[in-house]
């Protein structure tokens, strides 16, 4: 007989829920998402799973599997203690729709409030920048929005500050516009008031769950508290910008 | 959309899950580790800076008491009552202490908050009294209140661990040079091993990151950004390495009192390489 | 604005665009840029479509890297690529529009890779002459749809996630609104529109190894049909060469073209490159047709890898180099199969990847047959002709977006008055999607959907047969029918399988139009290869295949190869 693996399914909705036992049969390099459409094929049709591309590009299928935030699609089941059964739960942050199945709307809220890219020259022919000035920005830009940052961010999950705290994936998103090269908006008074980027505390677990590797904490959360000190925490650099000894941002209000 | 949390049922799985996380992995070993090194090395300090005795022998100085307040400043310090550590340690201790690592760590194992991704401290579960500075539930306030308003001063601090790391690569210097001439004892090895894990762990700061080229949007702009580029991705390679300079140079410190300490007692003896 | 009644809610748009893949929202943007109230209605969250999914890059004749490039040189290639059966003027119009896309994207936002100059980099892909692929490593396809999405919803575009459409509804003959149900609740839903954008996708859902998401399940081309739009050469379909093979779980995941741009070879268990007894001039990077076509024959005459693929190696490249412009397929290999692709070859077959078939449009609107229906991407059809090549669909996704998205608010702006919903049309449909709960005996739409997967990937696939597609045809009709039967438990609410058996009646139009068109086009041509026609035929160069709706039977025929003009000919000339 092949190998089996028992998952214990979080099903449910606003109304409340419980787990539900599945046994599937496992094969080699078998991913959950794929014992979740085993689930649904031959087991339980109605399982209210969100996935796209299954190859880890779209981040559609988060959920947390044994406790931890992750892609359903790249855990593979061969990483799991399957001698005993695995729990597989909705992202906790965001309000369940069905079992696996999160109400998400409030990170596209977030993401209208911050104001776009905006170059100062529409020229685009006339652009000329390089890639050791990108390089930076296109780790940013490899954000594929599975929103596993802000699940596992305890700002925003265990301390109800979505109203005050856009959560990592902004941070991303903004340190993408601050750091570009031809972009002239000055979103730095948007990042310390609106994005709420004091109430990080840098515990890295945006870091260490994202499945795209961005060092989302050591390369754009710090860097831009360091850029939220120089314009409100450093009389130096207050003092040696006044002078002219430091050069003034080249940056306009939104 | 609601911003209530989904009600999480009682749950037919073990016990002992659920009610903090649902995580069966060993997620409490990495907060425990820190809290017992950290912890320990803080007793330990705090000990060592109170003696205010064997910390030099023969041209060794034990990092905690440098400078060496007493014998550059006598006019100054020579009739100082305690230990010339305690004027000399807060300013390594407010460099780790807004380090952007440690912050991670002791935030982690000594604040819970939270002690592990996706541990839970909410409702019932036990929370570090620490956790109260950052507030908690609604009234969280993160670093934007008094006092860990105050990390935004990290760079602050590095100025002053920078100024550290030559005072003590110039004790590291004098190690080698007795009253005999140059020779190399054992404990020379000790302090410039320690000088060397300070100054990546100093250096390897994300303060200095950013004033080193972080700040910069436009690297390939004009010359000046370009030369600041290069040592910015350099320096981004350290940085990468950040905590295990943290811990290999917080461990090496102490060791190096340590050994200056027993073989000033006499405990240890000092053995001369060449 | 909205309305509601007990059974459904109203939404009232003056162009409603069906599918937020890069085609959808570029012609989203372009309708509101002209001053209309635009909706667009996507089945996933936004910014989830399978153009998140192009790894390659984006074609365009800019000509940054290799300066004899040219529009001309582009239409030449995507000519010869779709083996001439090209609507000539949409390979025209790409061609000549797709480097002032490509600057647009940048100016809201993208970042592409740079030259040493600080210009957009462009690498070399299958079937292109020059280096013209502007790429972001091995995830173009993400930097495209993120900025578009940033740029529209600054836009005023009013999105409506998780929501699919099952049926367009018509005033007369002409388009009058859509109708669907919201996927988290179940709950049905009613557009009044003036035009309808079809930006829904491809079939690939239908076949069992595939690199294309759940999504690809041919909605946009059966809600056309049904309504009596016209479909042309649906059985092009095209297999990508390079799919992963093993394990089980990701068999059909792409391995990007990249992979063989950057200098990725191919070679059988024997460590020959076998591409140099096919086509010696190109090697890899020949077009994609005749790659696959060449890895199935490895593989077949037993000169394949261990789990039924061939090895594709770049790791000569170096770790870095390979890390550095092929993230992507570095993690996906490592993380997924165990395999370092700095180290060692990976193993690859040919996958399901994308429809050059689909509606039949026309070059410079965009706008199908049906009065006030438009389609782009790969919805519609004759941009690629038989044959599509690498980074050209992006490419098409921006510069026919923008032109459908044009089209449809030009036709919009002539509309005075709102087209009026037939009540009794969405009587039908709500009787429709909603028979799957009325049966309890029925079978479950996963059993229909497995059968059907099978059925398509070995009767329609990469290499075919007149007998077979006889089979197929009959199967299919027997799949029809239990596809009509199958029922579905549970509540309306976030249910997949009433989904999938919703989904599965579009599948299985799409799929019978495939096997039927297969089966009449008695030659092997492009992403068409009869094992019993397996030459170029005189007469099948200069027709399409045409597909319509007929009372309940599925017409099949022929329609004429619009004529190029004699200074595009010339171009052919020239190069001789």
């Amino acid at each position: 007989m092949s190998k089996q693996a028992v998952f214990n399914v979080y099903r449910g909705s606003q109304e409340g829920g419980d787990f539900q036992e599945f046994t599937v049969p496992v094969e080699e390099g078998m991913v959950v998402l794929d014992a979740m459409h085993y689930v649904q094929g031959f087991l339980c049709p109605d399982l209210a799973v969100r996935w796209n591309c299954k190859a880890a590009k779209c981040g559609s299928c988060s959920a947390e599997i044994n406790g931890k935030p992750g892609l359903m699609c790249k855990t593979r089941i061969d990483d799991l203690p399957i001698e005993s059964p695995v729990s597989v739960q909705p992202i906790k942050s965001f309000p369940i729709i069905k079992d696996l199945v999160t109400d998400v709307s409030w990170n596209f809220e977030m993401n209208k409030k911050i104001t776009p890219f905006t170059p100062d020259n529409e020229d685009v022919s006339s652009w000329r920048y390089y890639q050791e000035d990108v390089d930076r920005v296109q780790e940013f830009r490899k954000c594929i929005e599975c929103f596993l940052c802000q699940d596992v961010c305890h700002v925003i999950r265990n301390h109800e500050q979505k109203p005050k705290f856009v959560g990592p994936r902004f941070m991303v998103r903004l340190a993408s516009l601050e750091m570009h090269p031809m972009d002239r908006v000055d979103r730095l008074p948007f990042i310390k008031e609106e994005a709420g980027i004091g109430l990080c505390n840098i515990t890295k677990c945006c870091t260490e769950v994202c499945p795209e590797d961005i060092h989302i904490t050591d390369n754009a959360i710090i860097p831009l508290k360091e850029r939220v000190v120089d314009e409100y925490y450093d009389p130096v650099v207050g003092l040696l910008r006044g002078i002219g000894i430091l050069p003034k941002r080249n940056k306009k209000k939104p | 959309m609601s911003d209530s949390l989904q009600a999480m049922k009682s749950t037919p799985l073990k016990s002992t899950q659920g009610w903090i996380t649902f995580r069966t992995d060993a997620w409490w070993v990495e907060p425990l580790l820190t809290l017992i090194i950290l912890g320990s090395f803080g007793m330990y300090a705090t000990w060592a800076a109170l003696q205010g005795v064997n910390y030099q022998w023969g041209p060794y100085l034990s990092p905690f008491y440098s400078p060496n307040l007493v014998e550059w400043f006598p006019q100054w310090f020579g009739s100082w009552p305690f230990s010339p550590a305690v004027l000399i340690l807060p300013f390594p201790l407010v460099f780790r202490a807004t380090c952007y690592y440690y912050r991670k760590a002791y935030y982690r194992s000594f604040f819970t908050s939270p002690p592990a991704c996706a541990v839970d401290i909410t409702g019932q579960a036990p929370k570090s009294p620490l956790a109260l500075l950052l507030g908690q539930g609604k009234g969280y306030t993160g670093e934007t209140a008094f006092p860990l308003i105050l990390q935004n001063a990290h760079r602050y601090a590095f100025y002053f661990a920078a100024l550290f790391i030559f005072i003590l690569g110039y004790d590291a210097i004098k190690a080698y040079v007795w009253t005999d001439g140059f020779h190399v004892g054992v404990g020379s090895l000790v302090l410039t091993i320690n000088v060397a894990l300070l100054g990546l762990y100093t250096f390897s700061c994300h303060s200095w990151r950013h004033l080193l080229g972080g700040c910069i949007d436009c690297f390939s702009c004009d010359k000046m950004t370009q030369v600041r580029h290069k040592a910015w991705e350099r320096q981004s390679l350290l940085n990468e390495k950040h905590m295990q300079f943290a811990w290999a140079s917080l461990l090496w410190v102490a060791f190096s009192d340590i050994y200056v300490r027993l073989v000033s007692s006499g405990v240890w003896t000092d053995y001369r390489l060449f | 604005m909205t309305s509601y009644n007990t059974k459904y809610e109203t939404h009232t748009h003056d162009v409603v665009v069906v599918g937020a893949g890069g085609a959808g929202l570029r012609a989203a943007i372009e309708a509101s840029s002209q001053g209309l109230s635009v909706a667009l209605v996507c089945k996933s969250l936004l910014g989830k479509a399978h153009t998140v999914m192009a790894e390659g890059g984006v074609a365009a004749a800019m000509a940054n890297v290799d300066s004899a490039d040219g529009w001309q040189t582009h239409f030449k290639d995507t000519m010869k690529g779709g083996k001439f059966l090209n609507n000539w003027r949409m390979a025209q119009l790409h061609a000549q529009e797709a480097p002032d896309r490509i600057r647009e994207l940048e100016r809201w936002g993208a970042v592409f890779d740079r030259t040493p100059d600080g210009r957009i980099l462009q690498r070399p892909f299958g079937g292109h002459t020059y280096r013209r692929l502007c790429h972001v490593g091995d995830r173009t396809g993400l930097e495209l749809i993120r900025t578009l999405q940033d740029k529209g919803v600054h836009s005023g575009i009013d999105v409506f996630m998780e929501c699919t459409l099952t049926h367009l509804l018509k005033d007369g003959d002409r388009i009058s609104g859509a109708f669907g149900y919201w996927r988290e609740s179940g709950r049905f839903v009613i557009f009044n529109t003036k035009a309808v954008i079809l930006a829904t996708g491809g079939i690939g859902k239908a076949f069992k190894v595939t690199s294309n998401s759940w999504e690809y399940t041919a909605d946009g081309h059966a809600m056309a049909y049904n309504i009596g739009a016209e479909m042309i050469d649906m059985e092009f379909i095209q297999f990508h060469p390079t799919g992963m093979v093993w394990p089980p779980g990701v068999k059909g995941i792409l391995v990007t073209e990249a992979v063989r741009g950057e200098g990725g070879r191919l070679t059988n268990n024997k460590g020959e490159r076998f591409m140099q007894n096919v086509d010696p001039e190109r090697m890899e990077l020949s077009t994609r047709d005749i790659v696959a076509k060449a890895i199935n024959r490895e593989v077949k005459e037993g000169r394949g890898s261990p789990h039924g693929g061939v090895f594709l190696d770049i790791s000569y490249r170096g770790a870095d180099y390979i890390k550095k412009k092929l993230p992507s397929m570095y993690h996906q290999f490592m993380e997924l199969a165990d395999v370092d692709i700095t180290k060692g070859p990976m193993e690859v077959g040919p996958t399901t990847h994308y429809t050059m078939g689909g509606l039949r449009v026309d070059p410079e609107s965009q706008q199908t047959n049906i009065p006030g229906l438009f389609a782009a991407g790969e919805v519609s059809a004759g941009m690629h002709g038989g044959n599509r090549l690498g980074g050209n669909s992006l490419s098409d996704l921006l510069v026919f977006g923008r032109r459908a998205g044009l089209g449809a608010a030009e036709f919009a702006k002539a509309t005075q008055q709102f087209p009026s919903i037939n009540d009794a049309d969405v009587e039908k449909a709500i009787v429709e999607v909603s028979e799957p709960f009325e049966r309890d005996k029925g079978e479950s739409p996963y059993a229909v959907h497995r059968d059907l997967q099978d059925l398509m990937q070995n009767k329609v696939g990469i290499i075919r047969k007149e007998a077979e597609l006889h089979e197929a045809v009959t199967e299919l009709q027997a799949l029809k029918e239990r596809a009509r039967v199958c029922s579905v438990e549970g509540s309306r609410q976030f249910n997949p399988g009433w989904h999938l058996a919703l989904d599965l009646r579009s599948m299985l139009i799409a799929s019978e139009a495939a096997a039927r068109c297969a089966l009449q086009r008695k030659e092997s041509r492009g992403g068409h290869t009869r094992e019993d026609f397996p030459e170029y035929d005189a007469h099948w160069s200069t027709v399409n295949s045409t597909i319509r709706k007929d009372g309940d039977a599925m017409a099949v025929s022929t329609s004429p190869l619009p004529e190029m003009p004699s200074e595009l000919k010339q171009l052919f000339e020239e190069a001789k």
